[in-house]
């Protein structure tokens, strides 16, 4: 996954900002490519359990979809934080995790980012691999 | 009774990048079937291993979610609409926790 350092810099503010819970959102760009191009944040709806989970409906997640499609951009995947947590995926991550998706985890630690990683679900669903991210130029030198 | 199925961008893969797929089918139970049965790789994403919808998976019936009708045994008609759209949702390690 390739993303610009100033789009992986506003996924930190937004895991650091919403410590101790998680934050969650959309990594979109294109997918051919596997580049982020925008974070779009979502609102986490697990108010019952905001340190350790997060959940989008379905419908939300289609219509911001729907309006990033409408400005020519892909889901390429979506990111969460792990608040005093590794950047690891869990089995619970692993369980609701759709595949051939990308999946950035941002460590927040005693509300200080820690580290991030991407993950990708494997075909029988039964772990998520390491996936490599290259953090390349800032917007303002890309074409967008 | 021909039936489109909406299919979400990460499950393409296993459509053949086809966003959606008409099939014959007297209710969404049948109509999944049917879907899965044409391609098979899809199952293991939309069912858990009692054969049950995965919780992150919902299913709209021209609209509406399905939960609120008849769940899979909902009839559907020529022309109607089923979308499947994934909820996004995980997070860290450990049980549901209160809020803190």
């Amino acid at each position: 996954m390739r993303i610009s350092a100033d789009e992986l810099a506003r996924m930190h503010r937004f895991a650091a900002h919403g410590y101790p819970h998680e934050v969650c959102g959309i990594l979109a760009g294109k997918r051919a490519d596997s580049e982020v191009l925008e974070v779009m944040p979502l609102v986490n709806e697990r108010a019952d359990s905001p340190a350790n989970r997060y959940r989008v409906d379905g419908l939300l997640v289609l219509r911001a979809e729907q309006d990033l499609e409408a400005r020519g951009l892909e889901v390429v995947g979506y990111y969460h934080s792990h608040p005093d947590h590794p950047s690891r995926y869990s089995d619970y991550d692993r369980e609701h995790a759709l595949p051939n998706m990308s999946y950035a985890i941002v460590s927040v630690m005693a509300g200080e980012v820690s580290d991030t990683r991407c993950w990708r679900l494997s075909e029988d669903r039964s772990v998520m691999d390491a996936e490599q991210i290259q953090v390349g130029a800032s917007p303002a030198t890309q074409e967008r | 009774m021909s039936v489109e199925i909406r299919i979400p961008t990460a499950l393409r893969a296993y459509t053949d990048s086809a966003p959606k797929v008409s099939v014959e089918a007297k209710t969404v139970a049948a109509a999944l079937g049917e879907l899965v049965e044409r391609h098979g790789d899809l199952k293991r994403h939309l069912r858990d291993d009692q054969g049950r919808l995965r919780s992150f998976v919902n299913i709209y019936l021209n609209d509406e979610d399905i939960r609120a009708q008849n769940g899979e045994e909902t009839p559907v008609s020529d022309g109607d609409v089923l979308m499947i759209v994934p909820s996004i949702a995980g997070g860290g390690p450990g049980t549901d926790t209160r809020k803190r």
